[in-house]
């Protein structure tokens, strides 16, 4: 990894979820030839390898360690997330095992300032956040990827394989791994690099990596304690046990919290991550006669940066190996998982040869996009906690002071801008908006938000093929256009009672027709049914426009 | 500028300018700098409109 990561503290995953394991490609004079390899099985991996899986492509995951993740890492996954996850057959067990949370508190100084309620909209199936750690959030990834090949389903993990060269063919790549077994080679056609921030492959293949450093240290911590603090996000500007520093204080499953102070510059990493000098440090925190135990300790500097182009040839980079940000506002895996739900339907009908190379444009074209939002509200939550000059922490400290008793400056406090699904507005992959009176938040290029149908939510019921959603609206069965088919899913605004459909997906409108893409995103929208119009965007959203 | 204000505007100019250097009277440097950043965020809301801000903003910059 880039970001400086030091890990003291004691190991919890030991356990080699992946061992490595001899495989046949690596018998003397085999030289095999995969469709997808998959470098790398973080959470951005592992879900791209799933997402491929349950089209039936046939796709080895190759990683060069065998555990799930290691230290403090993500925390906090948002409802786009979660899901996506849903499509993926695996957002239960992380929601289940998850903590919900909704209210916030900002400190400043001595005292609080203010609180709030992200007031998560109803009719949702998923909730607006849950905190996890990333060590759940991979092995629950890592047990669908077993689910997978127990059905009979063309998924390979494999542990101890590190990826030491890469080079780029006319219509693939060659690649060699090294195992405890010593080196193999094999040929792919396509290769998805999620190998991290330290992306051994960006680096191999010789691609820049430019970006902002924060001149910053945090220390990140995660202690188990049995405390009576609530489930809340509390966020400390300029606290007596920090003084000139900001600190997080945020609750995981198990009795574990996840804290973080920030140091500034100019520090010995070495002595600061000592257990004797981050002890007294907490205590000041969470008082003298809270009992805890350290799980981990880390000191991080972060950074903000992408590659220029994702995609390079049939080199295909997606997570944190393509961009990376602060995490204030739990952005990193959230949009990591945002670029492989593009990516992979998109890859799909590719290599069916139902759509053009040309369509993996639109990946870099939408995924720079979100990756742009993410940079600009990262960046921007860091200049607000760490302000970089007299002026800038003087216009902070007055936020922070007014907020205590106007309302209005509450807005301006940043604290972390939690994640939101990326809305690909402009994207060429766009259909027409002729939904005259259609609300704004459903018009082509946002996410389908959900609503409740009966018992049931219509997301569980949209994703994995183009779809059209009616709504009091006559369609056929089924649309096709060059070997792809939109089938139908037809729902009355009658059969959510609360009117969140309604509000959501014809605002003024009476009927509604959307075509959906794979990945939930909206394609396009109208009135009514008109077929030439329907194959005509289903072209426009498949790259043969 | 066809949003800001940029014509006389205060009734009474030299009571709130007595009035605005006496909010100040008294206070150290750094506490000075702590009320006009206060001030600013508090007028800016009262605004509220972001053209007419861009042109304060704007009209507010150094002359090159
Ligand atoms: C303190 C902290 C807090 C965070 N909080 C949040 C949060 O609240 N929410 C959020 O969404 N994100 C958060 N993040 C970001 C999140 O952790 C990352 O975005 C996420 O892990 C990225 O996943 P990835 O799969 O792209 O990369 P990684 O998780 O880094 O996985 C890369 C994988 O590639 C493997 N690999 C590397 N090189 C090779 C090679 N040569 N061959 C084979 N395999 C290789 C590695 O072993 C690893 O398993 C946080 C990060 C930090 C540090």
């Amino acid at each position: 990894m880039n970001q400086t990561v030091e890990t003291t503290g004691k190991k919890i995953f030991e356990t080699p979820l992946y061992p490595y394991r001899r495989s046949a490609d690596q018998e003397p004079g085999a030289r095999a030839h995969h469709p997808v390899v998959v470098a790398g099985a973080g959470p951005i991996g592992l879900a791209a390898a799933i997402d491929l899986a349950q089209m039936d492509v046939p796709v080895v995951v190759l990683d060069d360690n065998d555990k799930v993740s290691w230290g403090s890492r993500a925390i906090c996954f948002a409802k786009r997330p979660l899901e996506i996850l849903d499509r993926l057959g695996c957002g239960d067990p992380m929601v289940d095992k998850g903590v919900v949370w909704n209210i916030g508190k900002v400190f400043f100084d001595d005292r609080q300032v203010y609180q709030f309620d992200l007031l998560p909209e109803k009719g949702h199936k998923r909730p607006a956040f849950i905190n996890l750690q990333q060590y759940y959030f991979e092995q629950y990834l890592v047990e669908r990827v077993r689910e997978l090949q127990a059905e009979g389903k063309p998924i390979e993990l494999r542990g101890g394989n590190k990826v030491v060269s890469v080079t780029p063919k006319d219509k693939g790549v060659a690649l060699s791994v090294d195992t405890p077994d010593g080196p193999y080679t094999m040929d792919s056609d396509w290769l998805i690099a999620c190998d991290g921030a330290g992306s051994p492959i960006r680096a191999m293949m010789g691609l820049d990596f430019v970006g902002r450093v924060f001149e910053d240290n945090f220390l990140i911590a995660d202690v188990v304690m049995d405390a009576d603090f609530p489930t809340e996000r509390w966020f400390w500007f300029d606290p007596p046990f920090n003084r000139g520093q900001s600190a997080l204080l945020h609750k995981q499953p198990d009795n574990v919290w996840r804290i973080d102070l920030q140091l500034g510059w100019n520090i010995d990493k070495d002595e600061e991550k000592k257990p004797e000098n981050v002890i007294p440090r907490l205590k000041a925190m969470l008082g003298d006669d809270v009992k805890f135990e350290l799980e981990w300790v880390s000191i991080y500097t972060f950074q903000c940066r992408r590659m220029e182009k994702f995609r390079h040839g049939h080199v295909i980079f997606a997570g944190d190996a393509a961009h990376q940000v602060s995490p204030f506002g739990a952005r990193g895996a959230n949009s990591g998982l945002q670029d492989t739900d593009n990516l992979c339907w998109k890859l799909k009908l590719v290599m069916d040869g139902l759509a053009p190379e040309s369509l993996l444009e639109s990946y870099d074209v939408e995924r720079i996009h979100g990756a742009d939002e993410n940079i600009l509200n990262s960046s921007r939550s860091t200049d607000f906690i760490t302000p970089k000059s007299d002026v800038s922490r003087a216009f902070r400290d007055a936020a922070l002071d007014l907020s205590e008793r106007f309302e209005f400056a509450r807005p301006l406090v940043n604290s972390g801008r939690l994640s939101v699904p990326c809305v690909y507005d402009g994207s060429p992959l766009n259909g027409p908006d002729a939904l005259e009176g259609g609300p704004a938040r459903t018009r082509p290029g946002a996410t389908c938000p959900d609503a409740r149908l009966g018992t049931d939510f219509l997301l569980d019921r949209l994703g994995g093929e183009f779809q059209l959603l009616a709504i009091d609206a006559e369609v056929p069965d089924s649309v096709e256009d060059g070997g792809i088919a939109a089938n139908a899913i037809r729902v009355s605004a009658a059969d959510d009672p609360s009117g969140d459909l309604a509000a959501r997906y014809l605002g003024d409108a009476r009927s509604a027709v959307y075509l959906i893409r794979p990945d939930q995103h909206v394609a396009a929208r109208w009135p009514s049914f008109d077929e030439a119009a329907v194959k005509a965007a289903i072209r426009q959203a498949t790259g043969r426009a | 500028m066809t949003r800001l204000i940029t014509k006389p505007n205060i009734a009474a100019p030299d009571d709130f300018y007595a009035d605005l250097l006496a909010v100040h009277e008294g206070l150290a440097k750094a506490e000075s700098d702590a009320l006009n950043a206060r001030l600013i965020l508090i007028l800016a809301n009262h605004i509220g409109d972001r053209e007419t801000l861009a042109e304060a903003l704007d009209a507010a910059k150094p002359k090159k």
